[in-house]
């Protein structure tokens, strides 16, 4: 890709440092997107993913949490060293977010019609009356029915589809460069899931805003994105785009994880998730933070940590044993 | 909940109604006061006039229906605009107080960190001095009447909301809307105001309710003490002590002046209940988890 980055996250570290020690939450990410793409950021819980985010947004709570390293280059500026007003006018303006929850990220004590005005007139120099409108005016795009009457209604009366469809009418109606969607879908049930996601692939079609895809959900990740970065342990361990991520992973914690999606019609034995748990981000193992569950491990693993390289053109992974892997592939006779 | 469906499940609970008639009713007495009792010297409509210079207490007649106090005070009289008084008294005190306790616990769990740490050994400092004294040594020295008796109870009666609205704000700033809000772009002051003030004060205001009664006990308890208001002012603490030396009763009659007592101490009694009632409702009605 030739285009201009739209944001150019270039090692970034967040950390909090707690009484029980300092948490790597985030430990040298690194990964672009360009205007109008899609990327995926995918990873089990607690790897990093929304501190990723909330560092992007600098909404990262201050103590305990800092980021230590690295710069956020959005549209060439380092948003890292802005302050907080300078911040304030990119958040929901040029950069805005959605969240898991659509039962709690509307506030209780508004009718969504506030909530989608407060949003227009933090940033735009428009009468009330104007935003008024403008809020119909998006609750049609989301596809809310009867958005006169709507509008006037409290996030009680809504279900969580339609919640999560008035979250995303927020959070686009100043029509930002990039929208970060911070697993919007994985509080919805499964047909409403797909709705949201149907939705947000069009609306991106007529907005042409870029989306960050966080999700800890490789088939939301496969059907809405264009490149992906897997995260594990506050690092990103591969990072290609999605076809050749899906048709050839290069990393084992990848391809674990795809086997772990149920494949129900196959063989049952990929049923198994990778075994073992994430480790304890206060106590990281050295080396490369997967060794603990790798089953391609070596001594040279439990010493030096791997850092992301172009294994093929474009894509790149964090493994010092990806010939090992390739090897197994062969034996089981897959891709 | 929205506040219009508060207000009619205030209106249709029991208690509540109750409590919420006395609270009209005391409102009218307060507002219509000048017609009820008129004043004999419109200018000081709150010194209760005398019917003479006698020691003893007279029965309520025809003339005085709450009969006089010691000093030939006229009860009535002392109660009606004693109402004024009372509200008065109640609603500037946890007024204020209130709002000093909502701005330190708003900021104080907004900002968190060493300010928070701060403010909050400060609350707990004042929180261990003893109220009653602390209020009666402090209008001791700021001197005798009402506007001080208010100061004193002011300084020492805002840490509980405080530490109330301090506790709620921290469990709402990790509420995603907040998050949400700020991820939009909003400032400080647009998320205090509109996303977490509005979203706690509720706990607050029942807080409010239930301290309007025991301000009101308390500033009586001062007057009766003889800090509060001057002799003469149409104070019910006041209306109170000027029936110390007579509630024992006398002449073989335990409670031959019972109305210097009874009279008083009733309006002061059902002022309070009906502050604590209309606490309760809304406790009930806001939070079944409280109870
Ligand atoms: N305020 C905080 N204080 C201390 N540690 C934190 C804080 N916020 C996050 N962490 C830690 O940072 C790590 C990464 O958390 P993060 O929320 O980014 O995970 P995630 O990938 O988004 O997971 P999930 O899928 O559960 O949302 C976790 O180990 C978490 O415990
Ligand atoms: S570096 Fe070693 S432990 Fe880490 S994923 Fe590769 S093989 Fe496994
Ligand atoms: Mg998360």
């Amino acid at each position: 890709m030739s285009k201009e980055k739209l944001i150019d996250v270039n090692d970034l570290a967040t950390y909090f440092h707690t009484e029980e020690g300092t948490v790597k939450a985030v430990d040298g990410v690194s990964f672009e997107i360009y205007p109008g793409e899609t990327l995926g950021i995918v990873g089990e819980s607690g790897c990093g993913k929304s501190v990723t985010s909330l560092s992007i947004m600098r909404l990262i709570e201050s103590p305990p949490g800092k980021i230590e390293n690295g710069e956020i280059l959005f549209n060439g500026k380092d948003l890292t060293k802005l302050n907080q007003k300078q911040m304030r006018k990119i958040r929901g303006n040029d950069i805005s977010m959605i969240f898991q929850e659509p039962m709690t990220s509307l506030n209780p004590v508004y009718t969504v019609g506030d909530q989608i005005m407060e949003a227009i007139l933090i940033h735009k120099d428009v009468s009330k009356k104007e935003a008024r409108q403008e809020a119909i005016d998006m609750l049609t795009k989301v596809g809310i029915p009867l958005p006169e009457q709507r509008v006037d209604e409290y996030p009680h009366q809504l279900s969580g589809g339609m919640r999560q469809r008035v979250m995303i009418a927020m959070s686009l109606s100043c029509d930002p460069q990039l929208l970060i969607a911070d697993e919007p879908t994985t509080a919805l049930d499964v047909t409403i899931q797909a709705q949201i996601l149907e939705l947000m692939n069009s609306l991106k079609r007529q907005f042409g805003m870029a989306i960050m895809m966080i999700t800890h959900d490789l088939g939301v990740i496969a059907e809405v994105s264009d490149r992906v970065a897997v995260m594990y342990a506050g690092k990103v361990v591969e990072y290609a785009d999605v076809k050749d991520l899906y048709g050839d992973p290069k990393h084992p914690y990848t391809w674990g994880l795809m086997y772990s999606i149920p494949h129900i019609e196959k063989d049952l034995e990929r049923l198994e998730a990778i075994p073992g748990n994430v480790p304890n981000p206060l106590n990281f193992p050295e080396g490369c933070k997967f060794n603990t569950r790798c089953q391609f491990a070596t001594d040279k693993c439990r010493v030096d940590e791997p850092e992301l390289e172009e294994v093929e053109e474009g894509h790149y992974s964090a493994c010092w044993h990806v010939d090992k892997l390739e090897e197994q592939k062969a034996k089981q006779g897959r891709g | 909940m929205e506040w219009q469906e508060v207000v009619i499940r205030l209106f249709k609970n029991k208690i509540s109604l109750i409590g919420l008639i006395l609270i009209i009713f005391f409102g009218v007495i307060a507002i219509g006061a000048p017609w009820i009792a008129p004043p004999s010297d419109p200018s000081e409509p709150y010194m209760v006039p005398r019917a003479g210079w006698g020691f003893e207490p007279q029965p309520p007649s025809s003339e005085h229906i709450f009969g006089t106090a010691e000093g030939q005070y006229d009860i009535f009289y002392g109660i009606i605009w004693g109402t004024r008084t009372a509200f008065r008294i109640g609603f500037i005190i946890v007024g204020i107080s209130s709002f000093i306790g909502i701005l330190v616990g708003t900021l104080a769990g907004y900002y968190g960190g060493w300010f928070d740490e701060v403010v909050m050994r400060i609350t707990d400092i004042f929180m261990a001095i003893p109220f009653l004294i602390a209020a009666i040594v402090m209008t001791t020295i700021l001197g005798q009447g009402l506007r001080n008796v208010m100061i004193a109870l002011i300084t020492f009666g805002w840490m509980n909301s405080a530490r109330l609205m301090r506790s709620q704000v921290l469990s709402i700033k990790e509420e995603e809307f907040v998050i949400a809000a700020d991820a939009l772009g909003a400032g400080d002051f647009r998320i205090i105001f509109k996303h977490v003030i509005l979203n706690t004060i509720f706990p607050l205001v029942i807080e409010a309710s239930m301290r309007m009664g025991s301000m009101v006990i308390t500033a009586s308890t001062l007057s009766f003490l003889g800090i509060g208001a001057p002799e003469g002012y149409a104070d019910w603490g006041q209306m109170i002590s000027f029936a110390r030396n007579w509630i024992l009763g006398g002449e073989g009659n335990a409670i031959k002046y019972w109305f210097t007592v009874v009279i008083p101490g009733g309006a002061i009694t059902l002022f309070c209940l009906s502050w604590n009632l209309i606490g309760d409702a809304f406790r009930d009605i806001l939070d079944p988890k409280l109870q």
